[in-house]
């Protein structure tokens, strides 16, 4: 896949359930646009999760995923490049072509 | 940690060690020997490893899905005491996974079910039942008793309280969860170190990692989203697996814990989260088992964090103060719909019966692996997230809302029936939003209760599931 101009590649894994609001894929490689077309900011996580939610997320219950307000669903991990996001900023973490996210699902069942 | 060969290892039958603490000095029996040889002959155990075994108290919280596995192999490595406390009762439902349990033993505390099984299994250890729930008020003085603590509930208001009480008192903590078709595992406070120290890298705590609970709307329970038996039981036995690891080679213990270098690979103090999913439709893939890095304990967690002493303390807990209940939210059944808007599963019934009820359509918003099971008669199936995708298409992109309904009729009333009352009320409030309603000319009604109440109030055969 040739990547299209003005975006980068990055690697999104879906764990522990949450890949059944995406297509039921756990690991897709999308092309996220460098720029966040609101405001012309450089692409960071919390831009990833929109676009996410705009071009990926196919399944009703988007609530399990973010929250009304946009923000991601608390009880979600993510790991940028294997690191705790808590550690990277959160949403404000700034993303490069080839960074790898994780999201996954905390499970309480038993 | 003992390297000896075979034939030294099978002499240290007979040839007491140096004293080490805890015993691990004195002979074992010929029961013991007999029972313990096959793990004893593995690299690194041997006789001190199986003393140490021995010698320890393990809590299992939860006799259910995680509990019972992790139970059977805890119990036959030969831990010396073992603790379980759980307060449901065996239902014929748990036994696809709950492996400890018995047909024979449906309606006896599940605790003292697997007990039975454990007994029967390995009549060496002390087993200590306790028949309530674990609650802020006793946590404590049950989880002090013990080296080690598995977590094998169901709830994320327990695995808070366990994970707050396990750091005040010093305990390692195994902690496993499952739900339909994944599962995660991770070691946590191990080695156990006291709250609020920092100074270095120490291993993290349950709130380290997860730092606040999914909101409840998204909290799905075994019950209502289902669990595949083999993938719980596997997350039960890797629970068991890091038990005997940790109780064999003493990390359990404070005292003893060597150093580990950070940079060690196998290190707990950035332990592996351990994630099994599982695809009903392909083989294993790269996907199967992912191991994840955590991060070592945080500077800003309330419970073991810089300032933890100050938040958080074993007389707060037992007085009530985090609550956990309010913390992880309780799902509460909406109210919103207008009384004439609702109607009982058995008013529907009986006005069904008696033909007063014109033609009408009745939607089952259940799953259709729920619904396929079995229906009330003449009960479309419209599952609530195709109505809820189908609503929102409508409402962007515009286009007739009659043409959602899976049966076409646009002056029939409409009855909308859940599996538990809740999705129902949401797809009426939504059916209404679409102007289905046709301005309050067609009544579009909720049954109260769903398939829950249907069973309870008219059909006591139906399946519920
Ligand atoms: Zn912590």
């Amino acid at each position: 896949m040739a990547p299209e101009p003005d975006t980068m590649p990055i690697s999104v894994d879906f764990l522990g359930g949450l890949e059944t609001l995406f297509s039921n894929n756990p690991h897709h490689t999308i092309s996220l646009p460098l720029l966040n077309p609101s405001d012309s900011s450089p692409a960071n996580v919390g831009f990833l999760i929109s676009h996410l939610v705009k071009n990926h997320l196919k399944h009703p219950r988007t609530e399990f995923f973010v929250h009304s307000d946009g923000h991601l669903t608390p009880g979600i991990l993510v790991l940028i490049n294997d690191a705790d996001w808590e550690l990277e900023g959160e949403e404000e973490c700034k993303l490069q072509a080839g960074d790898k996210v994780v999201f996954v699902s905390t499970m309480h069942g038993g | 940690m003992e390297q000896n060969s075979t034939k030294e290892r099978l002499d240290g039958r007979v040839t007491a060690t140096n004293g080490e603490q805890n015993g691990t000095s004195r002979r074992l029996t010929d029961e013991e020997f007999d029972r313990y040889s096959r793990q004893m002959i593995v690299p690194e155990m041997g006789k001190e490893a199986q003393l140490r075994l021995i010698n320890s108290k393990v809590l299992f919280i939860g006799a259910g899905g995680l509990g019972c596995p992790a139970a059977q192999y805890v119990a036959g490595a030969g831990v010396g005491t073992i603790g379980i406390i759980d307060s449901d009762v065996v239902e014929p439902s748990n036994l696809h996974r709950q492996v400890g349990h018995a047909t024979s033993r449906i309606g006896m505390k599940k605790v003292d079910s697997l007990i039975t099984h454990l007994r029967d299994l390995n009549p060496l250890p002390t087993y200590v039942p306790y028949t309530f729930p674990l609650s802020p008020e006793n946590a404590a003085d049950i989880i002090s008793q013990y080296d080690l603590i598995l977590d094998c509930t169901d709830n994320p208001a327990t695995r808070y309280l366990i994970s707050d009480v396990c750091v005040l008192l010093c305990k390692p903590l195994v902690s496993a969860a499952s739900i339909q078709k994944s599962g995660q595992l991770i070691v946590l406070n191990c080695p156990p170190t006291p709250q609020g120290k920092l100074d270095k890298k120490y291993p993290p705590c349950y709130r380290c990692c997860f730092r606040k609970p999914p909101p409840a709307n998204t909290q799905l329970s075994c019950g209502e989203a289902g669990i595949m038996g083999p993938v719980v039981g596997l997350m039960g036995v890797a629970q068991a697996g890091e038990a005997v690891k940790i109780l064999a080679s003493g990390l359990h213990l404070p005292s003893s814990t060597p150093e580990t270098p950070e940079d060690d690979p196998h290190n707990l103090i950035q332990p592996t989260l351990l994630i099994y999913s599982y695809d009903l439709n392909a083989a294993p893939g790269p996907f199967t088992f992912r191991a994840l890095k955590m991060a070592p304990r945080k500077k800003n967690c309330f419970a073991c964090g810089e300032n933890s002493p100050q938040t958080l303390t074993l007389e707060g807990i037992r007085s009530g103060n985090p609550n956990y209940v309010q913390f992880c939210g309780i799902q509460t059944a909406k109210t919103t719909l207008p009384i004439e808007e609702r109607m009982t599963a058995l008013a529907y019934h009986v006005v069904k019966q008696t033909g007063i009820l014109p033609n009408h359509i009745l939607l089952d918003t259940r799953e259709k692996e729920h619904f396929s099971f079995g229906s009330i008669d003449g009960a479309v199936n419209f599952p609530f997230g195709k109505l809820l995708m189908k609503a929102a298409t409508i409402k962007r992109d515009g286009g007739d809302a009659e043409e959602i309904l899976p049966v076409k009729s646009a002056e029939d009333p409409i009855f909308v029936v859940c599996r538990r009352g809740l999705d129902s009320q949401e797809a009426v409030e939504k059916l209404r939003e679409l102007g289905l309603d046709h301005g309050g000319k067609r009544k579009i009604v909720d049954i109260i209760g769903g398939m829950k109440a249907w069973k309870e109030e008219v059909d006591p055969s139906f399946p519920f599931i």
